[in-house]
């Protein structure tokens, strides 16, 4: 009796551990199953590198080029922002901060990182978006830039308390071995512990970047929303993100324009997949 | 000749300076919404439905949905969840089959969450013709906290120390009787942490939910777990940017009653690890 329950149970278990490959199989398998059935009426190159995109139009053109512009510009400006911030501050936390600052200044990480989207996105439109038209005297403060200062802060949490991880698991006595031989404390941390994190600082700059990619309401609420391709960084931009969401509400379910955002999914799956397992690798590079 | 200590003078006060950059907006950030939010708090607020084209009285049927929403997402989640962190921490060998699911868990992680709402639209709403509703809704949510709760039960059941395991097994305890009388009283802290992150991540979200479940506007609360509900995130996003001529005051209210609700559950959860972490004995 008691063999048989402990026999259920152990499979129960072992099918929970399938369970998460089933799911992300369904998600991939069910953006293929909605999202191929565009290449019927459009082909994927033109998909890719349309530069229009009237998806309600007759005859409809779906383009997504202006879409993964807008992305790319808003992700690079995060990037931009982002990377060289967030790394410093997981310097600070992890080398300088003294430990009971370094508990405050964590903790405060962790408010970002908790803070949902969209009332990052609400904070954006009231406070950022006006600021951004006065200061650049623009007809409207709804820009890529806009959206990359907001998405800038949305990756931080995620780089710096990777890259802080990343610094902890530096062996001790490589710092102590460059401070006996004379090193300053920053020479230490510049010659020696960057450079023995950087695999795992790497990763956190790149999960970081898929934050950005794959960030959506804020986005959506503060970088205008229009489907052309920016010719400056003081423009209103869509996102592919901010496209399926804005739009999904209004598609008939079967209809091109349907199939289409189902494909833009496709797209914004395959370069978080990448993302994801790229850093992962470079992840337990660092382990080994 | 260069000063060495001078650099790191001045390389140390560019960190702090970079520090400061972060931590200071996100004080604002707080600073602002509980200024403006809090005052228009009262109970009429909580506890009325949305008035006048959502102008005016409260945000009731918005809570209620999102307290729906955040249940069904962790009734759903928590049981595979947390078996799937047993299977990683105690049964899980070195081999492919490990190695297919910490990726697939990392993956999960990373899907940007639209892509999850596309993904429970054409699962729950259509192919299993769920309809936007607040099942569909939570099996979304569910499917996109997994990770959270995952990596935290999972750190906790591996902080058990092994010799605890040894001592149970050499009693001629079996595996599960282990796990179930020796590991898991152990790990609940650390599990019940994973839990509450869960449900803070799953109630602040919005884009696994706008096609899944969020209406824009309900006059009456959900009868069953087949109707559309109304929720938090998506109230807010709707007064901020669908609806025009909205009091700022109910704007920031209702975003102040959500970073409340989200911010509390995360403080719940650093509570329970920082006392865990203090009784702990091994």
């Amino acid at each position: 009796m008691r063999k048989t329950k402990e026999f259920i149970i152990e499979k129960l278990i072992f099918i929970c551990g399938f369970a998460l490959i089933l799911f992300v199989a369904l998600i991939f398998i069910f953006l293929l199953k909605e999202g191929l059935a565009v290449f019927k009426t459009v082909t994927p190159f033109k998909f890719l590198f349309g530069r229009n995109w009237y998806p309600i139009s007759e005859p409809a053109k779906l383009g997504i080029l202006p879409l993964i512009v807008g992305s790319l510009l808003v992700t690079l400006g995060a990037a931009l922002i982002s990377i060289p911030i967030g790394v410093a501050c997981a310097v600070y936390i992890s080398e300088v901060a003294h430990p009971k600052i370094k508990e405050i200044l964590k903790s405060g990480i962790e408010l970002l990182a908790a803070i949902p989207s969209v009332v990052l996105g609400f904070i954006g439109m009231v406070t950022l978006v006006p600021w951004v038209k006065s200061v650049f005297h623009l007809p409207t403060g709804l820009t890529a830039l806009s959206g990359s200062i907001m998405l800038a802060f949305m990756a931080m949490p995620t780089i710096v308390s990777i890259a802080e991880d990343a610094l902890y698991s530096v062996p001790r006595h490589y710092k102590e071995g460059a401070l006996a031989l004379g090193a300053t404390h920053w020479q230490a941390i510049w010659r020696v512990m960057l450079p023995a994190a950087s695999s795992g600082i790497l990763a956190a700059v790149m999960l970081g970047i898929g934050r950005v990619i794959g960030e959506t309401m804020a986005v959506m609420m503060i970088t205008g929303n229009a489907a052309v391709i920016p010719q400056s960084i003081l423009v209103p931009v869509r996102t592919l993100t901010a496209t399926i969401a804005a739009e999904m509400g209004e598609a008939v379910v079967g209809s091109e324009h349907y199939f289409a955002l189902f494909a833009i999914g496709i797209v914004l799956f395959v370069i978080s997949f990448a993302i994801n397992v790229t850093a992962d690798l470079f992840l337990h590079k660092r382990q080994q | 000749m260069k000063n060495p200590y001078r650099t790191q003078s001045i390389a140390f006060a560019f960190l702090f300076l970079a520090t400061l950059l972060i931590v200071i907006p996100v004080g604002l950030i707080v600073v602002i919404i509980v200024q403006k939010g809090l005052p228009a708090i009262n109970w009429q607020f909580i506890s009325d439905i949305p008035r006048q084209g959502m102008r005016a009285g409260g945000i009731f049927p918005a809570i209620v949905g999102t307290v729906y929403l955040v249940t069904g997402a962790i009734i759903f989640a928590l049981p595979i969840g947390l078996l799937a962190a047993i299977y990683l921490s105690e049964y899980s060998k070195d081999n492919l089959f490990t190695r297919l699911i910490k990726l697939a868990i990392v993956n999960l992680a990373g899907v940007p969450s639209v892509v999850y709402g596309l993904f429970g639209l054409a699962l729950f709403v259509v192919f299993f013709k769920f309809g936007a509703s607040i099942l569909s809704g939570s099996l979304t949510l569910g499917i996109m906290i997994l990770p959270v709760i995952i990596t935290t039960s999972r750190e906790a059941l591996e902080s058990v120390p092994y010799s605890f395991r040894e001592v149970s097994l050499s009693l001629g305890a079996s595996k599960w009787q282990t796990i179930r009388h020796i590991v898991l009283p152990n790990a609940i802290p650390g599990i019940l942490t994973g839990t509450i992150l869960g449900l803070g991540r799953a109630a602040g979200e919005t884009a696994p939910i706008l096609f899944t479940v969020a209406a824009f506007y309900l006059p009456q609360l959900p009868n069953s777990i087949f109707d559309q509900a109304m929720a938090l995130p998506y109230h807010l996003y709707v007064i901020s940017t669908q609806v025009p001529n909205v009091d700022e005051k109910i704007r920031y209210g209702t975003a102040f009653v959500l970073l409340a609700l989200v911010l509390i559950m995360n403080l719940v959860a650093i509570i329970i690890r920082y006392k865990f972490r203090k009784r702990k004995k091994w």
